[in-house]
């Protein structure tokens, strides 16, 4: 009874979500106010009947209810109830639940802080959302549905993935998810944007905040990710450009760059036409995401979902979606026209070419991704492109992103002198050069992409030194520390995100340069030493665990003759699937991991055992952290809680826009 | 041309790519096999297991070699299928149980029924190596000289037994 009612609420939410997608659009385009009315109520009962149905899966999950097929296939009676729950999303149909789910979450916060945007340009913004609504909710109905029945009900579940059984994977879909939908909004701001044809600077100061918070769970999601990977897949990898991480790298890339833009449009009034692109190049890249996960037409480890029927049906869906939003774009971008001028040296002009770099990165992230694709249907034969590849060319589209990075917050708008510029950074340009000959010497080895790794690091904290002395200099108001709480948040989240890319920089770094591994053999109390520490095998013992058995090894890490650490990685069998499973033990340090998994079991008790130690490697996550934390403390700066605030009734819509196309 | 048609240009080219490639099979890898020699080897065998299998013993025979592996459950999904296969006696199936537990193969074929006539053991997975077994089940067709002719990645399926193997598995014996 429960997962019909779920069925029956995704049946009804198509309904509602049909009208939410064509009245307010129809309503706009022809003035009628009552039409347009009906957007912010159809989203809000959508975002209920999506809960409601979720809510019923979820319940299903809960109560092990084996003769829903789709609960079978990803839980077990012995699975815990976190995982149970978090198994909601652990395959096909129900990530796709999640995403709509997320989708109707976007849609009811945009209702929710829209009061303040004229009506048609909100009805507009909901009309979108509708529309790619209807594409997730038909799809599931069609060929992914959720809650088709197993009759007669299967005695017991599949069990969930064991890979997926595990804290990182259970909020991993849901941040990055979080993410991808998040640009859903942008989008709907761009296109509708499009159609009313009011590409203002008033347009992307609505969509700044909504792309910022996006960006900061798909920054959160793909740290996550990252991290899962580092400690269950028991290789101590942190980023392995695999197809599917590179899905959810291209909209981080896009949405990067897509941040910088709105910031021109916004300020400045210009970059409209390439902002718009950005937004829609940023959810475009989301939805391929989707499909390239979803349809199985890359071969990948994450690629639970196989089937042409689904995989035709999203390819029809995304040439819907981004073939027409790109048609609305060459249709409607023409009639923009350009922001105000501006020199090759100024604010916009390095915010432009780093745009340009950052669009470049994901496109070769994306002719990678897809070339085994493209050459197989060419029939040039089967190969597959890998980490060189990606290493080769991102590195050096990246390093000139993040030179510029360091010298764009501090260049004037409209037009910078290079002379005044050099003035005032040499320091910070000194400062890094020094560091980087230096101190990879005192680390004991020098080789050109540590220093150049340091040198990019070092620079951006300079230059972030730099440009908060200078704010402190020219401010306003007395004493330094009134100069300081005068600075907007929305500069110190901007300038906490960049040194997050510098923490990042630095542990990328330093782990490439000095991570160290050994695969050993070893024998109970036998030691084996890496770096300064000493680990000692004390063997294993046999553990139960509630829906495995493991094998858990004993390993005591000494440093200098002084307990460093205990370290018990394991060896799984999860008895429902019979599949094994590697849990590697880290100890985890602000300066280093210490990271033990276990091989194989040799003879007489002995192990094989690969151990590492891995300089800074946190520092990846923690850089990823700290960008998002930039995020956040811009979006909560005061000019959004003011707009937010601001009731429509004290400003006439009209008035309200007219002053500020002036200002 | 017009610069704001390009990003809908390169979109539809890439749609285009992406369509094709929806009916490529990505799992469909050459096998450097195919062609050469099947690896040599002498298993013991999984019913008797005094007697052993090697690909010797089908000198002269068109056959198919299965890897396979009760903790499979591609396996499971191909089973019906080598089920009909055998029954139809057009070819025998030689089986490899890779890597398993040797009661749980005996339940397995005890459940599910047994379409081979033997069974060779690799509980090492060592054979699966010279073979380059990427996971099981994979299927392969040996000609009467021994020489691989196909290899079959992932379960078979009704479709692919009558529009591939068994073609092949006619034009082969007819030789």
């Amino acid at each position: 009874m429960i997962p019909e009612i779920g069925h029956y609420a995704l049946i009804l939410a198509l309904c509602v979500a049909l009208v939410q997608g064509i009245l307010p659009i129809y309503g706009a385009a022809v003035g009628n106010s009552s039409l347009m009315s009906v957007a912010a109520p159809a989203a809000r009962s959508l975002f209920f009947l999506v809960l409601i149905a979720f809510g019923c899966l979820a319940y299903a999950f809960a109560e092990k209810d084996f003769s829903v097929l789709y609960v079978a296939a990803t839980s077990n009676s012995q699975l815990p109830l976190h995982y149970r729950l978090a198994a909601i999303w652990g395959a096909h149909e129900g990530s796709l639940l999640l995403w709509t789910f997320i989708l109707t979450i976007w849609m009811f916060a945009v209702t929710l802080f829209s009061s303040h945007l004229p009506e048609t340009m909100r009805s507009r913004i909901l009309g979108v959302m509708g529309l790619v609504s209807v594409g997730f909710l038909l799809f599931m109905l069609s060929v992914s549905n959720p809650f088709e029945r197993l009759i007669p009900a299967a005695a017991e579940g599949r069990d969930l993935n064991p890979l997926l059984q595990d804290p990182g994977m259970v909020l991993h879909p849901p941040m990055l998810y979080m993410g991808y939908v998040g640009f859903s909004v942008a989008f709907a701001f761009a296109l509708a944007a499009l159609l009313g044809g009011n590409l203002d600077a008033a347009w992307a100061r609505w969509s700044r905040p909504w792309t910022t918070v996006a960006w900061c769970f798909l920054t959160v999601g793909i740290a996550l990710g990252s991290w899962w990977a580092y400690y269950e897949l028991g290789w101590g990898g942190w980023w392995f450009w695999d197809p599917v991480e590179n899905a959810s790298f291209m909209p981080w890339l896009a949405g990067t760059a897509l941040i910088h833009s709105l910031a021109v449009t916004d300020k400045r009034g210009g970059f409209k036409v390439w902002t718009v692109l950005l937004a829609i190049m940023a959810f475009s890249l989301s939805l391929l995401g989707t499909f390239l996960v979803r349809s199985g037409v890359l071969t990948s480890v994450h690629a639970f979902a196989t089937d042409p029927k689904r995989g035709m049906f999203i390819l029809a869906f995304l040439a819907v979606v981004i073939g027409g939003s790109l048609v609305l774009y060459a249709w409607r971008a023409p009639r923009v026209g350009l922001g105000g001028g501006f020199a090759t040296v100024s604010r916009e002009g390095l915010l432009l070419a780093n745009n340009v770099l950052l669009v470049t990165a994901a496109a070769s992230v994306l002719l990678g991704t897809l070339y085994p694709l493209f050459m197989d249907a060419l029939d040039l034969g089967k190969i597959s492109v890998g980490p060189p590849y990606f290493d080769s060319v991102f590195a050096p589209l990246i390093t000139p992103a993040l030179f510029l990075m360091g010298i764009g917050p501090l260049a004037q708008w409209k037009k910078a002198s290079l002379p005044d510029l050099g003035k005032r950074l040499r320091w910070a340009f000194g400062v890094s050069i020094v560091t980087a000959l230096v101190l990879p010497i005192v680390l004991g080895e020098w080789t050109p992409l540590l220093s150049l790794g340091i040198l990019l690091a070092v620079w951006i904290f300079a230059t972030a030194v730099v440009s908060v002395r200078e704010r402190i200099a020219h401010g306003d108001g007395g004493s330094v520390v009134a100069r300081l709480a005068g600075v907007p948040r929305a500069y110190w989240g901007m300038l906490l995100a960049h040194c997050g890319i510098a923490v990042f920089v630095v542990g990328v770094t330093m782990v490439k340069g000095f991570e160290t591994e050994k695969d050993v053999r070893m024998n109970v109390g036998e030691t084996a030493t890496i770096g300064d520490y000493t680990f000692r095998f004390d063997g294993v013992r046999d553990v139960m665990g509630p829906n495995y058995v493991a094998a858990q090894g004993a390993f005591h890490v000494s440093r200098d003759g002084r307990e460093a650490a205990v370290l018990h990685p394991e060896k799984r069998r999860y008895t429902a699937t019979n599949q094994i499973m590697t849990e590697a033990a880290i100890d985890t340090g602000l300066v280093r991991d210490l990271y033990v998994s276990l091989g194989e079991p040799l003879d007489d008790g002995a192990w094989s055992v690969r151990l590492y130690h891995k300089p800074f490697v946190d520092w990846i996550w923690g850089g990823c952290l700290i960008m998002a934390l930039g995020g956040v403390l811009a979006v909560s700066d005061r000019r959004y809680r003011l707009s937010w605030r601001r009731e429509p009734q004290t400003v006439p819509v009209g008035a309200q826009l007219a002053g500020r196309q002036m200002a | 041309m017009n610069k704001f048609l390009l990003p809908l240009t390169i979109f539809g080219i890439m749609l285009g790519f992406l369509a094709v490639g929806l009916t490529l099979n990505p799992r469909e890898i050459p096998s450097p096999l195919v062609g050469k020699a099947a690896p040599v080897f002498s298993l013991p065998q999984l019913h008797e297991q005094d007697k052993v299998f090697s690909p010797d013993d089908m000198k002269g025979q068109v056959w198919l070699l299965n890897f396979w592996a009760s903790w499979c459950s591609g396996c499971r999904t191909e089973h019906p299928v080598l089920m009909d296969l055998a029954n139809s006696g057009l070819v025998p199936i030689y089986g490899v149980d890779y890597k398993d537990q040797r009661g749980e193969a005996l339940a397995w074929l005890d459940e599910w029924g047994n379409p081979y006539p033997i069974v060779a053991v690799d509980a090492a997975g060592r054979v699966g190596i010279d073979y380059g077994v990427y996971g099981v089940p994979e299927t392969y067709v040996i000609d009467k000289q021994g020489l691989i002719r196909y290899k079959q990645i992932g379960p078979l399926d009704d479709e692919t037994v009558e529009k591939k193997i068994l073609p092949l598995v006619k034009e082969l014996q007819a030789k």
